[in-house]
Formats: C-alpha cells, structure tokens, sequence
C-alpha cells in the first residue's frame, strides 16, 4: 500500500509536461522604471505596429503621462492620424480588409503581454525567419505558420534558420543553432535586441499601465498592516490578561 | 444623552438586547483555536465582496458589446478601479480558501453533529450558492476563459435526460452563451444571489447563536443548571437566554475577547491578501486566467479550458467519469455527501482529538484526495490524469463510506467532562 502511494506521488510531476511552450523562450529583461526603453519601445510600437495593431483600450494621454513624454511631443511624433490626446489608441483597418490581407483580423494588443507573457513576445519578435512557403516569405518558430509579415525586416533585415555541421556519434550532422540575419538591416544584432526588449516592455507597460503605482501602495499597505496587527496583538494581549 | 438615546432606541427595537444576546454576552468556548477565525474572516470577504462590487457595478456595462471593454475601463480610466477589480476578483478565490478551510475544521471537531445538523446544512447551502454565485461572476469580464468556462459548466445540464437540451436552452437563453447570458447572469450575481447569500449567512449565525459554539475539544460547554458550584462557574456575565437551562463553563464572551482576538487574525489575513492584490493579482493564472485578458471570442475555442482552482475538484471527478450523465451525477454527489456528514457520521465523539486513528488517516485521505482532485482538475485530461482522477475520486467517496461503517462502533479516547485548555 505504501509503495503504491509512493509510486502514485512520484508520478503527479510527470502530469504537468502535457502542455507548454515548444521552443524555449529566453528571458526578457524589462525594466518598468527604465522609462527611456519604454519610449523607444512606444516609438516603435507607433511606427511600425499601430498601423495593423490596435491598442483600443489605452488612451494616449495617460500613455504619454506614464511614460514621461510631454503632451506636445507626443502629440507631434507618436500620433499620426489626428486624434485627441484623450483619444484611445485605435488604427483604421477595416476587419474586412484585414481579412483579405492576412487571412486574420490581427489582434489588439493592449492585453498581449498579460495573456502571452513578456518572455514569449520578446523571444516571437525576434523569431522570424525567411521561409518561401508562406505568404509573406517568412515564418515564425515560437508562432507556427502566423499571417504577420516580418514588418521590422528593414530593421534586422532578413533572418534565416542557419545550421552547423557537428559531429554527433561519430556522424557528420546538420545542427539547427539558430536564427541569424542576412546583415541586410538598419541594426546591429544586439541593437535589435535591445529594440525588441523596448518594445515588449512597452507591451508590458500597456498590459498593466498601473503596475508601478500598485506595488508602490502595496508596500504602504503592508506597512499599515504591520502597525495595525501590532496594535491588535496588544491590544489583545491586554484584554485576554483578565482571563488568567 | 448617549444613555438616552440608547434606551429611547431600546424602548422601540432590541438594539441592546442583540447585542448582548450575540457579542457582548455570548457564551464562546475558551479554548478556540487557529481554526475558529475561519467564519470571521468569512464574513469579512463577503462585506469586502459586496462593497467593491457595488463600486464596480458603477462602471461595468452588462452587454456582449460593453462588458470586456468596461472592465478595461476600471483598470484603465476609473480611479482606482484596478483596486476594487483586484480586490474583488482575489475576494472571489479568498472567499473559497476560507470557506474551504472553515468546512475542514467543522469536518475535524465535528462541528455538524448533533445538535448541530441544520447549521451545517445552512452551511453547505451558503456553498452551493457562493458556487453560484462565483461561476456567473466569472462571466462577467466576458473574456475567453468566462465564456468558455460557462460553455462547459451549462452544457453539463445537457446531459439530463429529457429535459436537457431545454433545460440548458432556458439557462442561456440563446443557442449559444451570449449577450441574453450575460444580463441574466449579471442580474443574478448582483442582486438575487447575493440577498440568498446574506440571508443564508443571517440563519446560518442564528442557528449557531441558538446551539452554541462547538470547540476543539467537541465537548459541551453546557452543564444541566445546578450542576456546577459556583466558584466553578465563569466569572462573566452572559445573557439569561443561556444561563437559564444550563450551567455554562469554560466561556468567555465573545465581544470583547474573541473580537480582539480576530482583529489580530484579520491582520494577518489582510497580509496575505494585500500580497496578492498588490503583487500577485494573477496568482499564476490561478486566480485571473491569462486568457482571460482577451475578449471572449464564440469562434476561437482555448487550447485548454480549465475552470478557475476552487472548480478543479469537483471538474476533476465529472471528468474521471466517461459518461456525462454519470459524471455530472457523481460530481453533485460529491457535494450531497458533505451536506449529509451529519447522517453519515453515526459517532458520539465530535472532535478529532478523540477520535481514533483509522478516523484521523481517513480524513487525511479526504484531504489528500480533494487537493490532488483539484490540481488534476487544472490539467489537461490526459490518460494518465484521468487515471489518477479515477482512483482519487474513488478515495474521495471511500472516505464517507468508511466513515459510515465505522463510526457507529469507534473506540474513541475518554472524553474529558471540561475543556481541556
């Protein structure tokens, strides 16, 4: 009986591989106070995404009043299309269009960082790679087979699989190391890198545009709750003395 | 002027008698443990339920259209609004740890016994109606794991013979979870479950202020009048409506001891719970889905549809079942045998401290299994899961089961006459 159980709890960690990511992800390191990366991650969120991606449920001026950018300025290089400042972050494509585009409606992405996880569109945006199969000509190995087209091309200019002959077992073998860019681009590799970073702290910052706000209440509230639970301790501990 | 007012109130309802009769002269074991904060704590997630709802529902728009987009706009726009979305939705899941807690200290002291059984049944009614009440507020946001969620959860009426294709047509109102959905859910989660719920939970302390508080020890507090000299007696005034059958011992009232006493638990409670708001809303996906943050989509099926942890139990055994009718059977059966514990339970030996050991493995199995089901119940049905939730579930009954045959002739330990400590 007791081996059996044994055997039975030895076997539930088994059960948590059914599901996850299929390419590993790596590590994004977003700094929320840096807030220069975040500009630069809304420059080029405004510039290269918005035209396709939505941010519907964010207004500029309280993107442009975290982020520390005057409204003018904003107004000038973040917004092209006219709106208000008050305005929420739409674009005009037509669900229609879209559709005829890319066979999708491409998604709003003001939550994306909540429901994928920064690690994910950080390690996605700079997994594109030339395949001639798909539409666009590229592909996407933590997104299989997406309708996006690699739109930061003219930035890092055209990736592709590249392979490593290895000697495995004796064997001469072709080793998948990795994506690795054509050097077509605008940027360096490790300039990409760090754009890619701005941006998906950037998409972090709009996924939860309160989060430094509330971790900053969050140490004010522990610290009332230290004094009040020290106050109700002695104050409980002065009442229960009748009792002994 | 405060006396007068006092007795002007008191000649005209009993504000002072109901407060004796309930706080200030209520008689409550002296001996309550870690354990007994549970109700307390209860019942302050409740008031902290209902007030940040009503400021929630200043915003909300209950539509198809409105609702995912309004819940975007109390994070975003409303002042503060992320706080009261945060401190409902974690609520939402403190609500179920104490109530899941406040059950298992009723299942170890014994707590439904004799004369207690129409408390607890109160109990388990306040239960099936928080369950309710948490599925159609999990709707509300309208986002892919709401709708997906109650997709699954009204299909299973489905399974009802004859009547259940209607049956789930009328829940609905649609052929499909939609807008018709979501008004009736909202006007079921904001007014007709919540008055269900604090009337339950009115009965539920009416009932325990009329039998009296069980204890650690499950030992009566109530002597039979006469029965205890006088210098044995507590040194407390409580109210004639239980000195006047009984001789009370071991008591001490509850205002203004236990008061204090939970004012220091309530402090601790509020640092877990702040923890979580301030820092950790998601709870890993545990307490807000990730996909939940994107609008609920009726063409887009989620790879996994889990339903939130305080489900995953009850999921798991209707899962562990091939057929749906069965399952959907065994899974509201699973409820049914906690409400009948006090039936199923023939012992005259409330407490756990008393009891023997084959009763403290057999609960530890319940235990055991209740959280295993609820871990599997988050996980995809592979056949392995679905093995495991098999044999758990089988566990999880085995316990009532069990139970029932043994209890009748335990040899429990002495029970002492008094409290112990």
């Amino acid at each position: 009986m007791k081996n059996l159980l044994i055997a039975l709890i030895t076997l539930i960690p088994s059960l948590s591989f059914a599901a996850g990511p299929t390419v590993p992800l790596d590590e994004a390191d977003v700094d929320l106070h840096d807030k220069a990366s975040l500009q630069r991650g809304a420059q080029l969120y405004m510039n290269y995404c918005l035209g396709c991606h939505s941010l519907e449920y964010a207004r500029y001026n309280r993107m442009f009043n975290d982020l520390e950018i005057p409204e003018e300025l904003g107004q000038k290089h973040l917004q092209f299309t006219g709106e208000k400042p008050g305005d929420l972050i739409t674009n005009n494509m037509s669900a229609d269009s879209a559709g005829n585009w890319f066979g999708t409606t491409p998604p709003d992405l003001t939550n994306v960082a909540r429901v994928r996880g920064e690690d994910w569109i950080y390690t996605y945006l700079r997994s594109f790679y030339k395949d001639d199969s798909r539409p666009f000509g590229v592909n996407n190995t933590v997104f299989p087979n997406v309708g996006m087209p690699h739109v930061l091309e003219e930035l890092q200019g055209m990736p592709a699989k590249t392979y490593e002959e290895r000697r495995i077992d004796g064997e001469m073998k072709e080793v998948y190391v990795g994506i690795k860019s054509d050097g077509t681009g605008r940027m360096t590799e490790s300039e990409y890198d760090q754009a890619m970073l701005d941006l998906t702290a950037f998409l972090v910052y709009m996924g939860e545009p309160m989060l430094l706000e509330q971790k900053r209440m969050g140490w004010f509230v522990f610290g009332f709750l230290l004094v009040f639970s020290i106050l109700a301790w002695l104050l409980k501990k002065e009442f229960w003395r009748d009792l002994k | 002027m405060a006396n007068k007012f006092v007795q002007w109130m008191d000649e005209r309802i009993p504000m002072t008698k109901t407060w004796n009769i309930h706080l200030a002269q209520y008689p409550a074991p002296k001996n309550f443990n870690f354990w007994y904060l549970f109700g307390v704590l209860a019942t302050l997630v409740l008031v902290n339920q209902i007030l940040t709802g009503i400021w929630l529902t200043m915003n909300y728009v209950p539509s198809a259209d409105g609702a995912f987009a309004s819940v975007e706009f109390i994070m975003r726009d409303v002042e503060y609004g992320w706080l009261l979305r945060y401190m409902h939705s974690t609520g939402a899941s403190a609500f179920f740890v104490v109530v899941y807690l406040h059950m298992f200290r009723g299942m170890m002291y014994g707590s439904y016994q004799k004369p207690r059984e129409l408390l607890w049944l109160f109990g388990m009614f306040i239960f099936l109606v928080l369950m309710a009440e948490a599925f159609m507020g999990y709707l509300l946001p309208w986002g892919q794991m709401s709708y997906w969620g109650a997709q699954v959860i009204i299909s299973l009426f489905g399974a009802i013979p004859v009547i259940g294709d209607d049956l789930t047509l009328w829940i609905r109102g649609d052929y499909v979870i939609s807008g018709a959905t979501l008004n009736r859910f909202f006007a079921l989660h904001v007014i007709a479950l919540p008055l269900v719920l604090v009337i339950l939970v009115f009965l539920h302390i009416i009932a325990l202020h009329e039998v009296g508080s069980n204890n650690p020890d499950g030992v009566s507090i109530k002597k039979p009048k006469g029965s205890v000299p006088d210098e044995e007696k507590p040194k407390f005034k409580f109210h004639e409506r239980f000195t006047k059958k009984y001789d009370i011992v071991d008591a001490i009232p509850f205002f203004p001891y236990y008061i204090v006493k939970d004012l220091f638990g309530i402090g601790v409670f509020l640092f877990f719970f702040c923890y979580v708001i301030f820092f950790n809303p998601e709870m890993g996906g545990f307490f807000l889905e990730p996909p939940n943050f994107q609008p609920a989509d009726p063409l887009k099926t989620p790879e996994h549809i889990a339903p939130v942890w305080y489900f995953t139990p009850f999921y798991a055994i209707l899962r562990a079942v091939p057929d749906k009718l069965f399952g959907v059977i065994l899974m509201f059966a699973a409820i049914v045998m906690l409400a009948l514990l006090p039936w199923i339970d023939r012992g005259k030996v409330r407490s756990i401290r008393y009891r023997t050991v084959l009763h403290k493995l057999n609960l530890i199995n319940f235990v055991i299994s209740f959280v295993v089901l609820g871990y599997l119940g988050t996980q995809p049905a592979t056949a392995l899961a679905t093995l495991f939730a098999q044999i758990f579930t089988f566990l999880y009954f085995a316990f009532f089961v069990f139970l029932f045959f043994y209890s009748r002739r335990e040899k429990t330990k002495p029970v002492p006459e008094r409290l112990t400590s």
